[in-house]
């Protein structure tokens, strides 16, 4: 055990990567254990079936810090992300919705739907969209600690104050109701077409074991409002080469940076001494030896399974065994040999865009019903993409990828999940896009199934949450995850968590990783 | 009345923005869609095939062609080999730039000139006492730019596996779709990317060969706006932006020397006697006064205009033209001519032309930025060009 290194990261997963990239960057030397054979965690890229390759966990990417891009220098390293610019939904009566990047047609199809919503709908997107300006600072900092503020804390909350103060009284009025109501209930105040609040309160509930009617949502539907494209809020993209080309790109970044990243390395482990972190000790038995251990798996991992929780305050141990995860979606990847037809689709570019089987509020609320009681969805909420029809390198000439984000999967399924439970999970969503691209059946290659099993078996996920824990409003911010613990520090000394189960959460936003890193180095400067 | 490109019934069938602009008196897409963003990204991540036809083409030829073109040409010409290509400018006799474009040998002493101006009387007053013949081909060649990183593979699906062996800046002879084409690896993106010179009665067929199959590859026709963003990344000047031709000028203060706007290395006075020789050798002498740089305009200074104001940074949507001032220390040391914000290096950059002493990559400046009309000065860095040079391009 000759090597100590001044930091050890557990995971390499995008948030881990990203904490080793900034702890590299500033001198330290750092080593990243990854227990897969490939770095990226919940963000890979892999050719599951010859030729074609899977974005096979996270599929689009928006609220990837832009201070991480730019202080990374991630373009340099292969970051391209491609904008989508279109939303899709076949209608169950064979009509459809399309929403579309120029204001103009989008506000021509919306009229097909409704004159009002067509005129509500920019101002709805102009509200959000100050929204996301009003509480993105939020993203960028460590949360304080409100309970019992130190002078830091004061410092922070009264940043926000003025932040807060700043506001409008009607922009403060709609985060009010941002934050309390349902997806659902809130866009009834802004709209009266049912597909249209359908498309839009799906943001409200992926991710989250919740349905668009249940309280909560709105702030979800927020969460994922809050991605930044060059400038531009509430933009979505596609990694080139899927989201594994975003880990990559921050790998090469940290190891630019000399830090040392080991595939097929688990951690079996953290090693602690008199309440210290020491060191990790690895399956094979090896051990190393780190002045700081950082964990960038989830909460439940991080504190109930690299260490003994005897070695941590009971409370805090009730407190994070109480975080939920409830994992409530599985993904689905086809390889297909052409283009699927969408019986309602007008214009083949749609295919281009997001593709979203979501055609009423009440199809998606009852995908929830059958969830509630512990059924995966009978008719499945789908969220569609074809990557390859943005990137054609991901599959042979003429052929193409399909990636399905599919909800409600409970974790908790009637009976357990099993191989022919999955089997009929991934049936249940083909045949459910089958209903709209008839013939889809046809042209499918190759299948992947993943069952929220799968992902807490495969990718680490607990209960196969793809945000490490629910992102409702009793878990994030100064609470993520838990209270007086969210400024990515533990119980125990010199061990740190920088996973998406600390602020700001999930998706592919580097944040938990940089502000991890960013305390890091301030505790030991 | 702008009068229709070969390809424009092709061109004009896929321009859903009806957004035109003139190009040497020919009609010529800004943008096939509302936005120009796809066509953007298809240059840089597949490909895209972009109408160039407006493009002045002369043919030089008989036994003096070489001596006229290392007559009037900066760089030597005599280097270049049957089925290579040259990029170079070509000058007045004080040494500034007239023009610039390729020369390729098509044959032995069988050149094809291209050039952004009808170039055809300098060239003639040029071949005084030459056994040369200078043909105006403009109108007898269409001309097609395939472009992005996916070009080669499209092109060998279209034209055969033996275009793979074309390298950087050379010349192959191939037949598409029973067509012959003329196809030289070249192109003003910076990527990976040829030209194709083929008869104007060929070019729909061309076009639509191209098209199908480049389909699967997701090929796409791109417009002005997505070519002025990848030429700015590339470092690529354009001309009546970046600067001026000395035909187009009166002014001298308008004018500029191959070694002001970064092609010294263009400029070969060790090949003996050419227009402007003695003009170039005397500032090689001297210095010259101005560099052409790369400018990195810095993110959290433009923020923090912005934040001023209460507003989130605003980016542009498209590459601009219209110089304004650099600084350093307040003091005024040159010009950005054109910039844009490049969505794929997440970076705003800028070409600039500035007084020598500020050229040291890494530099901080600062350049003038108006923001709600009123004017601030943003930090800018200076560097080296191009901002993008991918391994693709020559491999």
């Amino acid at each position: 055990m000759a090597e100590i290194y001044d930091a050890v990261i557990i995971g390499g997963g995008h948030n881990g990567l990203t904490c080793a990239a900034y702890l590299a960057r500033a001198g330290r030397k750092v080593l990243v254990l990854e227990r897969r054979h490939i770095l990226g965690g919940a963000a890979v890229s892999e050719q599951i079936f010859p030729g074609f390759t899977y974005t096979v966990c996270s599929y689009v990417v928006s609220l990837l810090r832009p201070e991480i891009i730019r202080d990374l220098e991630l373009p340099r390293h292969g970051l391209q992300i491609l904008p989508l610019d279109s939303a899709f939904v076949p209608m169950e009566n064979g009509d459809h919705l399309a929403l579309w990047s120029d204001p103009a047609t989008t506000r021509t199809e919306l009229q097909r739907h409704s004159r009002r919503d067509a005129d509500a709908y920019p101002e709805f997107n102009q509200m959000m969209y100050k929204m996301g300006f009003a509480v993105k600072p939020i993203l960028g900092m460590v949360p304080p600690n409100p309970l019992s503020p130190g002078v830091d804390d004061l410092r922070r909350l009264l940043e926000l104050g003025r932040h807060a103060k700043g506001l409008d009284a009607r922009t403060f009025q709609q985060l009010t109701k941002l934050m309390t109501m349902s997806a659902t209930d809130f866009l009834d105040e802004w709209f009266e077409s049912d597909v249209l609040k359908a498309l839009t309160a799906i943001n409200g509930i992926i991710g989250t074991m919740l349905g668009p009617r249940s309280p909560g949502t709105a702030y979800v539907m927020l969460h994922h409002f809050m991605g930044e494209l060059d400038g531009a809020f509430t933009v979505w993209g596609f990694q080139k080469g899927g989201t594994g080309a975003v880990s990559n790109a921050i790998a090469g970044a940290a190891r630019q940076h000399g830090a040392v990243l080991r595939c097929n390395a688990p951690v079996a482990q953290v090693i602690v001494r008199n309440g210290q972190a020491v060191g990790v000790a690895l399956e094979s038995g090896e051990e190393i030896r780190a002045r700081t251990v950082v964990s960038g798996l989830d909460p439940r991992q991080t504190f109930l399974k690299l260490v003994d929780s005897r070695q941590l305050p009971a409370e805090f141990a009730t407190a994070i065994g109480n975080f939920k995860y409830r994992g409530s979606s599985g993904k689905v990847n086809l390889a297909l040999d052409g283009l699927p037809t969408f019986t309602s689709m007008p214009d083949r570019a749609l295919l281009q865009g997001m593709i979203e089987i979501c055609p009423s509020v009440d199809f998606v609320e009852r995908a929830y019903d059958d969830a509630k009681y512990g059924e995966f969805s009978r008719r499945p909420f789908l969220d569609v993409l074809i990557p390859s029809t943005i990137d054609p390198t991901l599959a042979p000439p003429g052929k193409h990828v399909m990636s399905i984000f599919v909800q409600y999967a409970p974790y908790k399924l009637n009976g357990g999940w099993s191989a022919q439970q999955r089997d009929a999970f991934g049936d249940a969503v083909v045949n459910t896009l089958e209903e709209f691209a008839p013939g889809i059946k046809k042209l499918i290659l190759h299948r992947q199934v993943l069952s929220p099993w799968d992902l807490e078996q495969d990718f680490g996920l607990a209960e196969g949450n793809i945000f490490h824990g629910e992102l409702t409003l009793d878990q994030i911010f100064f609470l993520r995850p838990t209270a007086g613990w969210a400024k990515f520090r533990t119980p125990i000394r010199n061990y740190y968590q920088c996973g998406s189960g600390t602020h700001p959460g999930g998706g592919i936003t580097g944040g938990p990783g940089r502000l991890a890193a960013m305390e890091i180095l301030r505790s030991s400067k | 009345m702008p009068r229709p490109s070969p390809f424009y019934s092709r061109t004009a069938a896929l321009c859903e923005s009806h957004s035109w602009q003139e190009w040497s008196g020919f009609l010529s897409a800004n943008m096939y869609e509302l936005h120009h963003l796809r066509e953007y990204y298809a240059i840089r991540t597949a490909a895209a095939l972009i109408d160039i036809s407006p493009l002045y083409k002369y043919l030089v030829h008989g036994r003096d062609a070489l001596k006229l073109l290392n007559r009037v040409m900066t760089r030597d010409i005599a280097r270049c080999a049957v089925g290579q290509v040259l990029y170079t400018p070509w000058c007045d006799e004080h040494g500034r730039i007239i023009d610039d474009g390729t020369v390729t040998q098509l044959a032995p002493g069988r050149y094809r000139v291209t050039a952004a101006d009808p170039s055809l009387r300098w060239f003639e007053d040029n071949a005084t006492g030459l056994q040369v013949q200078i043909d105006d081909i403009s109108d007898s060649l269409a001309a097609l730019a395939l472009q992005g990183p996916l070009a080669g593979e499209i092109l060998q699906q279209a034209a055969g596996p033996a275009l793979a062996q074309l390298k950087y800046f050379r010349h192959a002879s191939a037949a598409i779709a029973g067509m012959d084409v003329s196809i030289t690896r070249t192109g003003y993106t910076g990527d990976l990317g040829y030209e194709l010179f083929a008869d104007p009665a060929d070019a729909e067929r061309l076009w639509d060969a191209l098209m199908e199959a480049g389909q699967p590859r997701l090929l796409r026709a791109a417009g002005q706006l997505a070519l002025d963003m990848v030429r700015i990344e590339a470092g690529l000047l354009l001309v009546a932006v970046d600067f001026i031709s000395s035909k187009k000028t009166v002014f001298d203060v308008q004018k500029s020397t191959p070694y002001e706007l970064g092609l010294g290395w263009t400029v070969m006075l060790e090949k003996g006697n050419f227009v402007g020789r003695a003009a170039l050798a005397a500032e090689r002498e001297r210095g010259a006064a101005w560099a052409t740089v790369g400018l990195d305009v810095q993110w959290d200074s433009l923020e923090q205009i912005y934040k001023r104001y209460g507003m989130p940074i605003h980016l542009p949507e498209t590459a601009w033209g219209n110089a304004v001032p650099v600084y350093s220390d307040e003091v005024q040391i040159g010009r950005a001519t054109s910039g844009t914000w490049s969505p794929l290096l997440k970076k705003y950059v800028v070409l600039a032309r500035i007084q020598p002493q500020y050229a040291k990559p890494g530099t901080p400046v600062c350049m003038e930025a108006t923001v709600e009309a009123q004017r601030h000065m943003t930090a800018a860095r200076v560097t080296a060009l191009p901002f993008y040079n991918p391994p693709h391009k020559r491999a």
